[in-house]
């Protein structure tokens, strides 16, 4: 499918190549350096695989991409200052930033400049500040929570839960946001532990877990952190179904608890392990090309660049208004725009719908129990 | 019960790291007034040499691990000496300070470019099974690294105390002037201090990676315990230090359990403003004279 | 002031005067950071260079400046009555700070610091219903006056500039009082200084205190610049950047944090070409200076120029090397 694409773009290319091409600039905003650098560089990596993609193909309209990448150093002051610098050089359309408290504060500058922004954070605030130019690469937490919510109840039939999150602007938002859903599910929170940014020390927390009562737990914090967790549960021997969103069965994860991790459920929106034909082949060129497996980040950079490309083809200029005109309310399916990997639409609000699954560690690898409709 | 017996066991085993990494800190500043702020990145550093030795070259772990050690040596105490605090004793601290600062973000920001900005599994000296004291459950590994770090730190007592060049490391940092004097060569007395501190930082890096995951910040949240764990329990005193490491772990993991969550970081700050009040001096430092 | 300085001062406010014209936005905004963290480096040196004490919480005291002025100006209050009531508020923090810890002597005060920086940090993030916790707090207005909007970036970079004058001011009138001369006294040899009659502890004290309500002031410029605020950017990391201004400027000149915020500001901008090795760069670069010119570049200014006036100095320094 993508040589077929590759083939009719190639034709574009060749039919565009009489004329003299000016490359049009992208920006990349991401946590380069930094406590984010974990999740940002990798990003930052999956959009670098599909612009080399885009160009090979005869870019966008006849012109290729012009990758700029900007460091946020995953400070916040410092990504709206590079946002500021993106906009100032004439980017087109802005890619980034991973981090939502980042995102949440660089926004307001792209809005202010009318520049479509494409962010892979994921926190619930970022669409509902009605801001006109910003659009997500995967759907905020407060989409992917009830689905883990009843999964909880019905499936775990646990009605008693702890939650152990992340005391940070990311593990916040997950965290709001999944006591608002437990409310209306009515799921009774017995225990509430904050954790800190790259903590090392769980033993205290899944003490007070065990002594709890709790008949599951719902865990909301970054890979290594969770991983630590994960070991430190194993070995106190906590004994209750640990769930969570995303990272928590992610493949980084598995690597570092190794067996600690088996029989974590998660609820997951993107993954390089999904029964999808296109992000499994995503994926393998991607561990090819930069020497370590694709996570989430990595394919939501590669849907962003991707996304740049379709909807500007649609508009057929290079027109920011209109691109975020047409973006909004938009649904593109795979099969016509392989790049998106799987169908996927957007709303006005710059939020975004998608299939998305229920994955279980199963002898350190994830696998998918469900497949869950879009919402 | 069980579960505040598991809190103490927890809160000695990582107490125990924090020691060693506490020691090296002490012995730095009494050696040569050096407030390292570099600490926490040279028990990060270590991990990745054996990394490299094992996963880059495929060494077994043994060898990769005496390797390291030896390395350490060399980079984290010689060339650190000879290259950064040599040049610069006469300066006073504050250079140093900005510059251990400086090589503390240098050093980060290599490994997140040069290895990878992801955490990465560490394989475990030992294994993971786990035993149950009245409830609580400590692993194999957990109580090695306790017997490890008290065991490394009483060896350093006793070459510090028994052994003629320990006695003249102990007059060249309580005295450098009558030491030089007596005919002890202070250089390399100070030179065997660094070498000690990158053999320690060594040692404390291969126990706790596998517990701590090898990452490029790993240093960041260590360094500031080692820092507080020092100044706690006697900045002049290896004892203090010990102390001061296994009382932070243990306070650390009971005001995370009992206090509040949210507050667990500004327990042992409250702590070292106590300490500075009323004992400036440290739990277990004296106020005259440094002694090793 | 002699004439020849007093030439250079104003030659270097026409010149901060003239520079946003024509400049991009990103341009001005970097412009006013620099201003803005050398209101709060130049309190550090007073801490520092002046009185002779290690402080590692500048950051908080410009978190709290910061986040006093977001909650008034977001009440409706002008910025003005922000800025008054945080430069107060850090100030008498500084006291209440600084009062226990100066009975012992040595580093303590740093040390001291160091954990306030932490408990400050954990305050803004954990007391939600007050500084919105980590999600911060967002959109504080901008300041009018006289009817000038200073919305705009260039007019915005203006305030900016005005108040580092009124502060730079202040710093200068602070250092050549009697007072100013007292922390000299205290820092050349705080012995002698007591025995001439100077109350080491309480001008010292002082000292800080001024410094703390300068990082105060730092705090009120930085929350309508950067229209939001979160207690990551007020963590111990940042008063180490703060404090690697002043160092690297030059701790106890003048002009040292001005010149130590522009290098730790906009080199890593000139360093950005590197890519990825930017950090390593710059972190080398400090490195190898502290280890060349612990008084900073300023410092090593000086050095170079005694080197280059007198010629025969030039000749007996090769002769040294020749024999090294």
């Amino acid at each position: 499918m993508i040589r077929k694409l590759a083939l009719t773009t190639t034709a574009v290319a060749a039919f565009c190549a009489g004329m003299a091409t000016a490359d049009v600039r992208i920006a990349s905003v991401a946590e380069l350096s930094g406590a984010g650098a974990a999740a940002g560089a990798v990003w930052h990596d999956g959009i670098k695989m599909a612009v080399e993609e885009i160009n090979a193909a005869g870019g966008i309209l006849g012109e290729q991409i012009d990758l700029v990448e900007y460091d946020s150093q995953t400070d916040p002051q410092n990504s709206r200052a590079m946002v500021q610098k993106a906009i100032d050089e004439e980017t087109f359309v802005l890619l980034g930033t991973v981090y939502s408290s980042s995102t949440v504060v660089n926004m307001l500058v792209a809005q202010q400049n009318g520049v479509p922004q494409i962010t892979g954070s994921e926190s619930p605030t970022i669409t509902a500040k009605g801001n006109p130019y910003i659009f997500r690469t995967a759907f905020g937490a407060q989409k992917g929570l009830p689905k883990l919510g009843s999964y909880i109840k019905n499936d775990l039939g646990a009605s008693k839960v702890a939650v152990i999150w992340a005391n940070t602007e990311f593990g916040k938002g997950g965290h709001d946001a999944f006591l608002s859903v437990a409310e209306a599910q009515g799921i009774e929170i017995v225990a509430n532990i904050p954790t800190e940014q790259a903590q090392v020390d769980f033993a205290a927390d899944v003490a007070k877990l065990k002594s709890s009562g709790a008949e599951a737990v719902f865990s909301y914090m970054t890979e290594e952190e969770s991983a630590r967790f994960l070991i430190e549960a194993a070995k106190q021997d906590l004994g209750l179904p640990i769930v969570g969103d995303t990272v928590v069965a992610s493949q980084k994860v598995i690597d570092l608890a190794g067996e600690a991790a088996n029989g974590v459920a998660s609820h997951v929106g993107l993954t390089a392990e999904a029964p999808i034909p296109a992000i499994q082949e995503m994926a393998a060129k991607f561990q090819e090309k930069f020497g370590y497996g694709a996570d989430h980040n990595a394919i939501k950079g590669y849907i962003g660049a991707y996304m740049i490309k379709y909807v500007t083809e649609k508009v057929g200029s290079f027109d920011r208004q209109a691109f975020a005109d047409t973006l909004h309310g938009l649904c593109l399916n795979a099969s016509e725009y392989p790049g998106v990997l799987m169908d996927v639409c957007w709303d006005d609000t710059g939020e975004m719908s998608r299939e998305s699954f229920l994955v279980e560690v199963v002898d350190g690898q994830q696998k998918i129990t469900k497949t869950l409709p879009a919402n | 019960m069980a579960e505040f017996l598991q809190i103490l066991i927890s809160g000695l085993s990582a107490g125990s790291i924090y020691a060693l990494a506490a020691v090296g800190f002490t012995l730095l500043w009494q050696a040569s007034q050096t407030i390292n702020f570099a600490q926490g990145e040279f028990v990060m550093l270590p991990a990745f040499f054996v990394l490299v030795f094992t996963v880059k070259m495929g060494l077994p772990m043994s060898i990769a691990i005496v390797l390291a050690l030896f390395l350490s040596v060399l980079l984290l105490g010689a060339l650190f000496k000879k290259l950064i605090v040599e040049p610069m004793l006469s300066h006073g601290v504050l250079p140093l300070v900005i510059a251990t600062i400086a090589l503390g973000l240098l050093m980060k920001e290599m490994v997140k470019e040069f290895y990878s900005p992801l955490g990465q599994p560490f394989p475990g000296l030992f294994p993971h099974d786990v035993m149950s004291i009245l409830g609580a459950k400590i692993s194999v590994a957990d109580f090695a690294n306790f017997v490890i770090a008290m065991g490394t730190i009483i060896i350093l007592q006793l070459f510090l105390s028994r052994t003629r060049t320990g006695r003249c490391m102990q007059a060249t940092a309580q005295n450098p002037e009558v030491a030089k004097i007596l005919g002890v060569d202070i250089k390399r007395m100070v030179m065997y201090t660094f070498l000690i501190n990158g053999a320690l930082a060594a040692i404390a890096s291969v126990l706790i990676t596998p517990i701590y995951l090898a990452k490029f910040s790993n240093g960041e949240v260590l360094g500031l315990v080692a820092f507080i764990a020092a100044i706690v329990g006697g900045f002049n005193q290896i004892r203090g230090a010990l102390v001061g490491g296994l009382l932070i772990g243990v306070i650390d993991n009971l005001s995370a359990a009992y206090v509040s969550a949210e507050y667990r970081q500004a327990v042992p700050m409250l702590l070292l403003i106590f300490i500075i009040m009323v004992r400036p001096q440290g739990l277990l430092g004296t106020t005259e004279g440094r002694t090793v | 002031m002699s004439r020849k300085h007093l030439f250079f001062v104003i030659l270097a406010i026409a010149v901060l005067i003239l520079a946003p014209l024509g400049q991009k936005n990103y341009i001005i905004y970097v412009m006013c950071s620099w201003l803005m963290f050398s209101v709060a480096a130049m309190g550090l040196n007073l801490t520092l260079g002046y009185a002779g004490q290690v402080s590692l919480a500048q950051a908080s005291f410009v978190g709290i400046g910061a986040y006093i002025t977001s909650l008034i100006t977001l009440a409706g209050y002008h910025w003005v009555l922000g800025w008054l009531a945080a430069m107060g508020a850090t100030f008498v923090i500084g006291l209440i700070l600084g009062y226990p810890a100066l009975r012992v002597q040595h580093h303590f005060l740093a040390f001291v610091t160091l954990a306030f920086n932490t408990i400050v940090f954990l305050v803004f993030r954990n007391e939600e219903e007050i500084t919105g916790g980590s999600f911060g707090l967002v959109g504080m207005p901008r300041p009018e006056f006289f009817g000038i909007q200073t919305m705009q970036q260039i007019n915005f970079y203006y305030f900016t500039l005005v108040l580092f004058l009124i502060s730079a001011f202040v710093f200068w009138w602070i250092v050549n009082s009697p007072w100013g001369r007292a922390f000299k006294a205290l820092r050349e040899n705080p012995i002698r200084a007591e025995s001439l009659g100077v109350d080491t502890r309480r001008i010292t004290l002082l000292a800080f205190g001024i410094g703390c309500a300068f990082g105060g002031g730092a705090g009120a410029i930085m929350a309508p610049l950067v229209q939001f605020i979160e207690p990551g950017s007020f963590s111990l990391i940042h008063s180490l950047k703060i404090l690697l201004m002043v160092v690297v400027g030059g701790a106890g000149f003048f002009y040292g944090p001005m010149l130590g915020a522009a290098v730790v500001i906009i080199l890593p901008e000139f360093l950005r070409f590197t890519e990825g090795y930017y950090l390593m760069i710059y972190a080398f670069l400090v490195i190898v200076l502290m280890v060349y010119s612990p008084n900073g570049l300023i410092g090593l200014g000086q050095k170079l120029m005694a080197r280059l006036k007198p010629q025969q100095e030039v000749r007996k320094d090769m002769q040294k090397g020749a024999q090294l």
